[in-house]
């Protein structure tokens, strides 16, 4: 572990502007407030929670879809918050973002040979039958067939649009690559194949994933270490191995008692969490899911707790973790 | 009233098609399904394989480059396909029949307050309202009468307080966008309640939710129906879903339904081919993921014989010729398959 982390993320925040019918600025929506972690070349990292919790607002901020209100971004050492418009379009091939939902972000009147090819005219002096034959070869490596270049999206199944959009982002061959919930909408077999060839794309290409879902089963299956989220906060970070087997902070207790369970006992039977995450402009004083933890105490309310060690590779913000 | 256990809904050998530019496309071929009272059913299967539409015919409201070709739906003694459309809207649909949405944020309607819309749903489905009461110009003199007003009133008070809403009164002020998309499916949940229905169907009610949230819509459907007795016909795609809130469940595959059980020999013992490669395709900690492999068949065309043959390892001649009948294999297990997995899978 003497190499440096591939990505480094400090104190990271990303503020919305709350304004009223005036266009006063009357507060701020904290979608991320001091958000850090590491990631290391070649893992996989989960990032998981409710929707609101800031999941995808963080991906959108290390891809620099999103201007970062606060902290750093340190991409293989240089800080890409910090750096020149023209600095940070040359990091850009290197860290891509896969969007959520590929059948509404690639262009309906574009082929797939020209939504594959943009990525190669804006990044890299690649001539016109060089970007073709990368294009084959990735095509080919996201199995589809050759025939599918001249078709538009909407001629193909939800399933093969992911791994043109796949494709799409593996055409500059990045080194991390930023996954928004890529199983999202997908039928299970679906979802298992495009699981499939994330990991084979892993292999083949040496990458590294952010994989961004509110899914735990799936990230279970996929990712060396997850991050837990709650109203824009980690609230618990382990390998995957320990957050399944010795997860520490309530919340992510009660997310794990909310995943159906096969085969075992029912969640109708079990489950007890009540209430909805707060509302981002108006949290909560103190622990942000305090008002829902069956372990909240009156301490609670007047300290905000940090995401501490707890055991070796684990942390929680809880002050009772 | 039928005690528990009887049939409630039976639907036998139906077939609907759409109409479409390219051809005739076979969306249920020959379903049947059964629901008895009290019963929660789960229907299981992957998206374009039959599931929403099975439910629309339930419900009588087919699209209208739909039609059903043949087959049967019974329910309660009578057979909704033959039904008069009048009859059918006044006293089934809405009535004892009722629908929970997939999408709670489109499908109520964002002009009206919650307290306004189910005023104006109890005005037409209250199960204190006569058959026909309201309609004609007789009913433009009475329409509401104020002792059912009343009462309504009151019930729908009780109902926002069974799927815990607290303060109905405020509840009922209040614009759909006030609320989250957890607080909207139960009032939805309560919508679909309040007519005091036999059945409801209910179409993918968890999908759009966190899986908090899910759980706990679960969790109160579960309670509710059990509660009050109520049938429920639960469509989704995902089985673990199914697994949490179902007695028994039916996976349909390209139109048909290819294994129905209870839901513990369903999920112990599976016998299907399809059945048994989806719940693989399932992750799951310590086993390695397995597709199931080729793509679902185009409904236009689909596969001579039995609709899976194309994407089956166990396939033989005769799954390529002859369509294979429901058999059953033993309580109340049934499978369409001539090659059925006996032993479960390691």
């Amino acid at each position: 572990m003497s190499q440096p982390p591939l990505l480094e993320v400090e104190g990271l925040s990303r503020h919305f502007p709350v304004r009223n019918t005036f266009g006063w600025h009357t507060g701020a929506l904290r979608a991320l407030d001091g958000v850090s972690f590491e990631v290391r070349a070649g893992e996989t990292l989960g990032i998981v929670g409710e929707s609101g919790c800031g999941k995808s607002t963080l991906g959108k901020a290390l891809a620099g879809i999103h201007a970062a209100s606060g902290g750093r971004i340190l991409f293989e050492g240089t800080d890409i918050t910090a750096c020149s418009a023209v600095q940070r379009r040359s990091v850009a091939p290197k860290l891509q973002y896969c969007h959520q939902d590929p059948g509404n972000s690639l262009d309906p009147r574009w082929t797939v040979r020209r939504s594959l090819a943009e990525p190669l005219i804006v990044h890299s002096a690649l001539t016109a039958r060089e970007r073709n034959a990368r294009i084959a070869k990735i095509l080919e490596q996201v199995g589809l067939p050759l025939t599918h270049l001249d078709l538009y999206p909407h001629e193909l199944s939800g399933g093969q649009q992911r791994r043109v959009g796949l494709a799409r982002i593996l055409t500059l061959y990045p080194r991390l690559v930023v996954l928004d919930e890529p199983t999202s909408g997908l039928d299970v077999s679906v979802q298992a194949s495009v699981l499939k060839l994330l990991r084979e794309l892993q292999a083949a290409f040496t990458l590294t994933y952010i994989f961004i879902s509110h899914d735990l089963s799936v990230v279970r299956a996929m990712c060396d270490r997850v991050a837990v989220m709650y109203a824009g906060r980690i609230v618990e970070e382990a390998p995957t191995e320990t957050i399944f087997a010795a997860a520490k902070h309530p919340y992510t207790l009660s997310l794990l008692a909310a995943i159906p369970n096969i085969g075992g006992r029912r969640i109708t039977d079990t489950f007890v969490l009540e209430g909805e995450p707060p509302d981002p402009v108006r949290p909560p004083s103190g622990c942000r899911f305090r008002t829902r933890c069956p372990r909240a105490a009156a301490v609670c309310a007047g300290t905000d707790p940090p995401l501490r060690r707890i055991a070796p590779g684990q942390a929680a913000a809880c002050l009772f973790a | 009233m039928a005690t528990p256990g009887d049939k409630l809904l039976e639907v036998e050998h139906l077939y609907v098609t759409f109409a479409t530019a390219a051809g005739a496309a076979k969306v249920l071929d020959g379903v049947n399904l059964t629901i008895r009272a009290g019963e929660i059913v789960g229907l299981v299967g992957e998206s374009g394989c039959g599931k929403t539409t099975l439910a629309n015919a339930i419900l009588g409201i087919l699209a209208g480059n739909a039609r059903a070709e043949a087959g049967s739906i019974r329910f309660a003694g009578e057979d909704l396909s033959a039904m008069p459309r009048r009859r059918m809207a006044d006293e089934v649909r809405g009535r004892r029949i009722t629908f929970i949405p997939q999408d709670p944020f489109g499908s109520f309607n964002p002009l009206f307050t919650v307290g306004a819309q189910s005023r104006e749903l109890m005005k037409w489905k209250s199960p204190l309202r006569a058959p026909g009461q309201g309609r004609g110009i007789a009913g433009f003199f009475a329409r509401y009468p104020r002792a059912r007003r009343r009462a309504d009133a009151e019930a729908i008070g009780q109902m926002l307080r069974s799927v815990q809403m607290p303060d109905p009164a405020a509840v009922a002020a209040k614009l759909p966008h006030e609320f989250s998309g957890g607080q909207r499916q139960r009032l939805m949940i309560a919508l679909a309640l309040l007519p005091q229905p036999r059945l409801v169907i209910a179409d993918e009610p968890t999908t759009a939710l966190d899986v908090t949230i899910q759980a706990q819509i679960l969790k109160l459907l579960k309670q509710l129906a059990k509660g009050r007795g109520i049938s429920v016909l639960f469509t989704t795609h995902d089985l673990g879903t199914a697994y949490e809130i179902c007695d028994r469940i039916t996976v349909m595959y390209a139109g048909q339904e290819v294994e129905t059980a209870p839901v513990d020999d369903f999920f112990g013992r599976p016998h299907h081919p399809y059945t048994v490669r989806l719940l693989e395709s399932l992750p799951r900690p310590g086993r390695e993921l397995r597709e199931i492999g080729g793509e679902i068949p185009r409904l236009i065309d689909p596969p001579s014989g039995c609709r899976f043959h194309p994407r089956c390892a166990r396939a033989s001649e005769i799954c390529r010729r002859e369509r294979p009948p429901v058999t059953s294999l033993g309580g109340a297990h049934e499978v369409r398959c001539y090659h059925p997995i006996e032993a479960a899978p390691a």
